[in-house]
């Protein structure tokens, strides 16, 4: 099993979950989190006080599946969060060991 | 319109009256020497614009300055500006409607205060009157002490801009007593009482210029002086934690306002209409002018910008109210407000102090523009309502004169006011309490609990 974490544009996340739909993903967690890369933050102004932000907004989106699916699901959260723009973000994947359903306690990927 | 007298011969006729209708023969000559009655018009106008005085400072003020401080500090500004609102209120009752409009004191004091002889609201009745501008035409006296109460209450709320985020709330309460008593009803007495030291002068002031916005202004900036910055200040960020809040507020200051300036002609009359009319284009013109200069300084135009533009604005425009035509008021807030930008993004950081929500810059700087230009826009070939025979120039010195005295005397006042409220109560709350936030260090609640 494997999790793919994509850091994604905050706007660009409809897609993203429609796209994966479509491959057959039942369930994902999405958060809303915070961080800096190439893309730098905005500069806010209140009566010419300046304070420059560098954490930029962004939405965390896990999702974990079987190995044969992985590389589809990268592609298509790659496809569906390019915007071609400094910022589209990062996908990252990583193996898991286990997996739970807690309500009947299946494991491996029966529960996923 | 600047001959306002506080004589009230209301108490005294209603009596008289009373007697006279007993004796037939006497009822003619009565009649000709009756008391003047109140408008109902202008009663229910004034008692309108009371109201609408209060509701700039709550909510409106609350939520103007509330918006532009931190989350954690939100409730801690709020409950500072209603609690010395409603200690305003109480004081005012008591002795400062008699030092302010109270019977003449000896000669030497007149010009500065009045005496104690209505404490406690002595000898006022449902009856007694106050008088207007207009020869004959009276208001309740009643109507005109809560008037000008919302007054003095806006007053010491609007100095608190200056100190939020670190001041102790028992030296607020402390400072606004003392505050109160030994700057706002002196400058009051000297400008609205007849045989006040300005009124004597024939300063210019509709609503209050000098008494509320220079004299606020000048001590926000003496009393943020003395208390310190907050910490981090200006290196860590503070960006106010709602805009929306604060520009709710600012509609709320906006239409208060027109109580402010229009209910300071005291009467429903074109007096009036006029000082209504150039609290909306005054204001407008202000609003716009900040947020032009903001691109020319090479900013985006901000709603910031255009809070801080109204409220410029309607600062400027207060003095000049019922003393200008409306295109004179539009060139003064336009002109309040460009210097007002500068006083606050670029004089404020030269000196580095922390009047963390623009009192002085907006208040202090906008009153003084508004002051000193009333006597220009006054002329009646600028479109001001003043006589044939007005001179620009020798109004001008009084206006400066006026000012200046203003200035001064705030500034000794509140330094006193302050340095007695810092032994009583140590005047700024410990390190770990501003870190944490006002609003649970002094008073235990928190503003948003999700």
């Amino acid at each position: 099993m494997k999790l793919v974490m994509a850091i994604i544009k905050p706007f660009k996340l409809d897609e993203v979950r429609e796209a994966l739909s479509s491959l057959g993903i039942a369930g994902m967690t999405v958060s809303e989190v915070k961080g800096f890369g190439r893309q730098k933050g905005q500069t806010e102004i209140y009566r010419g006080a300046e304070y420059s932000t560098n954490m930029v907004p962004k939405i965390k989106i896990e999702v974990v599946c079987d190995d044969d699916l992985a590389p589809r699901v990268v592609e298509a959260t790659q496809a569906a969060a390019n915007s071609g723009a400094i910022g589209d973000g990062k996908i990252f994947v990583l193996d898991v060991g286990q997996a739970v359903r807690i309500r009947t306690g299946e494991t491996g990927e029966t529960a996923l | 319109m600047m001959s306002f007298s506080k004589k009230l011969c209301g108490v005294a006729g209603a009596a008289a009256l009373s007697l006279l209708t007993a004796l037939p023969t006497w009822a003619q000559d009565a009649a000709t020497a009756a008391a003047p009655v109140p408008d109902k018009g202008d009663t229910a106008w004034m008692m309108i614009s009371t109201v609408l005085v209060l509701a700039m400072i709550l909510p409106g003020l609350a939520l103007f300055y509330g918006g532009l401080v931190r989350t954690k500090n939100m409730l801690s500004v709020m409950t500072q500006i209603g609690a010395v609102a409603c200690l305003a209120m109480l004081v005012w009752v008591t002795y400062g409607y008699s030092l302010a409009f109270g019977p003449d004191a000896s000669d030497g004091l007149k010009p500065f205060i009045a005496s104690l002889g209505k404490l406690f609201l002595a000898g006022i009745t449902p009856d007694s009157t106050a008088a207007t501008f207009t020869d004959g035409v009276v208001i309740p006296e009643y109507v005109f002490v809560c008037f000008q109460m919302t007054f003095a209450a806006i007053t010491i709320a609007l100095v608190l801009g200056s100190v939020v985020e670190r001041i102790k709330f028992s030296a607020v309460m402390v400072f606004a007593l003392l505050w109160l008593t030994i700057v706002y009803f002196p400058i009051a007495h000297m400008v609205w009482a007849a045989g006040g030291l300005f009124f004597e002068m024939g300063a210019l002031d509709f609503a209050g210029g000098t008494v509320v916005h220079i004299n606020a202004g000048v001590s926000a900036l003496v009393a943020c002086i003395i208390l310190g910055k907050r910490m981090g200040y200006p290196k860590e960020p503070m960006p106010p934690h709602s805009m929306t809040l604060t520009v709710v507020g600012t509609g709320l200051l906006w239409v208060g306002w027109f109580g402010f300036n229009a209910g300071s002609a005291l009467e429903a009359n074109g007096s009036a209409a006029l000082a209504m009319i150039n609290t909306f284009v005054a204001t407008a013109s202000a609003a716009l002018a900040w947020m032009v200069a903001e691109r020319v300084a090479g900013h985006k135009a901000s709603a910031l910008g255009f809070c801080s533009g109204v409220i410029a604005g309607l600062v400027a425009v207060t003095p000049a109210a019922g003393n200008s035509g409306p295109f004179g008021a539009i060139v003064l807030g336009a002109v309040a407000s460009v210097v007002c930008f500068f006083a606050v993004t670029v004089l404020k950081p030269k000196f580095g102090y922390d009047d963390s929500l623009d009192a002085f810059g907006i208040h202090g700087i906008g009153g003084m523009v508004g002051a000193i230009g009333t006597g220009i826009v006054y002329a009646p070939s600028l479109g001001g309502p003043g006589g044939a025979d007005y001179a620009i120039g020798g109004q001008l010195v009084t206006q400066i004169l006026a000012t200046a005295t203003t200035i001064v005397w705030a500034a000794i006042g509140t330094a006193i006011a302050i340095f007695i409220a810092k032994a009583v109560t140590g005047l700024r709350v410990g390190p770990e309490v501003e870190q944490e936030g006002l609003d649970l260090g002094e008073h235990g609640e928190r503003a948003y609990n999700y």
